[in-house]
């Protein structure tokens, strides 16, 4: 489709960010004269060696691990399913109980799925209104089979931030393990996995303005997660396959720079989100704003415009070059809504009209005030011809 | 977005027959917003029962509203039996096609005209071949346009 507009902006962060400059420039030498395999013996090799441990002690040193116990993948996905799948199978010995959250992302819950079908027993934690799980019910939830807790860091929608080291308490304190998806907290929230106490924390470059392809599973010293792809010798043995060397070179520069930048971020996220957030509801009316505003990623901000449809603004907004995403079953390839969003009782009428902005680095003022203008437009428009209106109700 | 061709990003961004109509001989409603989509067909009928008038308003996505901008304009100038006989495969052709997965969630607008033309029927005491064994307020369920709104999680959680 053309846009009416030579204007981009992007705000759909969460569901990507752009690489960095600093980080292609990087990356760029291991695509061409430094290509050796790292497995190779010879210099070019070797090279390509030491750029992975390198890599490996930048990604470690960003969430206060030690280099050792960073393994790469091929994705947060990948990570998530390596920790789930392998522990259940590890330990179903001893029981055959998870616990999760009705939250989590699809590569946490299809994960869950597929155990279920295994014969496993999941437990699936309601988050409240707010999107935040009661630790009290995760206590009760404990049980002597229960092998695996895995709640997610942060909310990829809506960006409620769970109490971690909470939770690993409670999982310490009853011999479980206990694994995070820290897949969007990564860069926008300090994570120091020593501190927090998890036994396994799953990252990704590209939503810290690294590469896509790219992602990382801690596994805490002392926790002997099986093997997941077997082959060669690579990641200690545990994940097989000759290394993404670009992938992950670009990881390990994108997570120095995150670390250098996280306090300015959060801080300059955080307020922009307000910004945009006090202008929306200035002068668009009948909004509502999804999840809670505290404990929340500082760039993410969900609002439902209701008695529209989601699919359409986004569209709207496509035209003025502006991208966000949408939990509207619309725009979905199963055609459902939100799971997050039906989790914190969101009624399915107003999931439809669910937005999501996820603001990041390069967002600028100019940015939101534009894109203030064009969705006041779009929601006049839409709501104009909507079959619904405020006197109709749902 | 490139998921949509030319003709229905055009209709979508400037829909044809969209808003209200003051006092229709003839209204319909079709969907729900619990499944995304509804539209509502206003009709305006003459006394050799030409539709000269149809105007819509529809909650819903792109496809939704590009469907009943075409559905309006196809029925504008049509008798009523012709209305009547087009149908949904009818406004996909007119839209030069919709991915997939659209089809059946959001083109609503053989029903709604038929439920617009049923109510004229009604509220005037005409009869219509078109019409027959048609049920405005037939279970959704059987006719519903593939909406199945159920929150795609492990089953367990429903009894949680």
């Amino acid at each position: 489709m053309t846009t009416e507009t030579e204007r981009q902006v992007y705000l759909d962060y969460s569901a990507t960010t752009p690489v960095k400059e600093e980080v292609l420039a990087e990356m760029l030498p291991y695509f061409t004269s430094s290509f050796g395999n790292p497995s190779s013996l010879y210099t070019v090799g070797q090279k390509s060696k030491n750029a992975i441990s390198r890599a490996r002690e930048q990604v470690a040193a960003l969430i206060g691990a030690e280099p050792t116990e960073v393994f790469f993948t091929s994705s947060g996905t990948e990570a998530d399913n390596w920790a789930v799948i392998e522990t259940a199978m590890w330990k179903r010995g001893k029981g055959r109980h998870i616990i999760t959250t009705a939250i989590e992302h699809h590569a946490l819950l299809h994960s869950c799925e597929y155990l279920e079908k295994e014969g496993f027993d999941v437990t699936y934690l309601h988050v409240d209104k707010d999107g935040f799980i009661d630790l009290d019910e995760l206590k009760k939830q404990v049980r002597d089979d229960t092998t695996l807790i895995s709640i997610m860091f942060a909310n990829n929608e809506i960006g409620s931030i769970q109490p971690v080291a909470e939770i690993a308490e409670i999982a310490k304190a009853r011999g479980v393990l206990f694994h995070t998806d820290a897949v969007q907290a990564l860069g926008n929230v300090p994570i120091d996995v020593k501190a927090l106490g998890v036994d396994m924390l799953s990252v990704s470059a590209h939503k810290i303005y690294g590469p896509k392809g790219v992602g990382a599973l801690y596994i805490r010293k002392g926790v002997n997660l099986p093997t997941h792809i077997h082959g060669g010798g690579q990641e200690s043995k545990k994940r097989a396959g000759t290394e993404n060397l670009t992938g992950i070179v670009g990881f390990g520069k994108a997570a120095e720079l995150s670390g250098q930048n996280l306090e300015h971020h959060a801080k300059t996220l955080l307020s922009l989100r307000t910004y945009f957030l006090e202008r929306v509801q200035a002068e668009i009316p009948d909004i509502r704003i999804n999840g809670s505003l505290e404990n929340r990623l500082p760039g993410n901000l969900n609002i439902t415009f209701k008695y529209i449809e989601g699919e359409a603004i986004l569209l709207l907004l496509d035209m003025n070059g502006i991208a966000v995403s949408t939990g509207s079953a619309c725009s979905s390839a199963s055609l459902t809504p939100s799971h997050v969003l039906d989790a914190i009782g969101v009624p399915v009428e107003e999931i439809h009209g669910s937005i999501r902005f996820t603001i990041g680095d390069f967002t600028t003022k100019d940015d939101l005030d534009y894109t203030v203008e064009k969705l006041k437009a779009a929601v006049e428009k839409l709501r104009k011809i909507s079959s619904v209106s405020k006197d109709s109700g749902f | 977005m490139s998921m949509y061709n030319d003709k229905v990003i055009e209709h979508f961004s400037n829909p044809h027959n969209a808003g209200d109509m003051e006092n229709p001989d003839g209204e319909g409603v079709y969907g729900s917003p619990v499944c995304g989509d509804m539209m509502k067909i206003m009709i305006r009928v003459s006394e050799d029962d030409v539709i000269t008038d149809a105007k819509f308003k529809t909650f819903g996505c792109g496809s939704a509203i590009a469907s009943s901008s075409v559905a309006t304009d196809m029925v504008i100038g049509k008798t009523v039996e012709e209305a009547l006989a087009v149908t949904n495969q009818n406004v996909l052709d007119e839209l030069g096609g919709l991915p997939a997965i659209k089809i059946h969630c959001s083109v609503l607008a053989d029903h709604a005209i038929k439920s617009a033309i049923f109510d004229y029927a009604q509220k005037h005491g005409k009869t219509y071949k078109g019409l027959e064994g048609f049920d405005p307020n037939a279970d959704e369920q059987d006719d519903h346009h593939g909406c199945d709104m159920e929150i795609h999680l492990p089953e367990k959680l429903s009894d949680l």
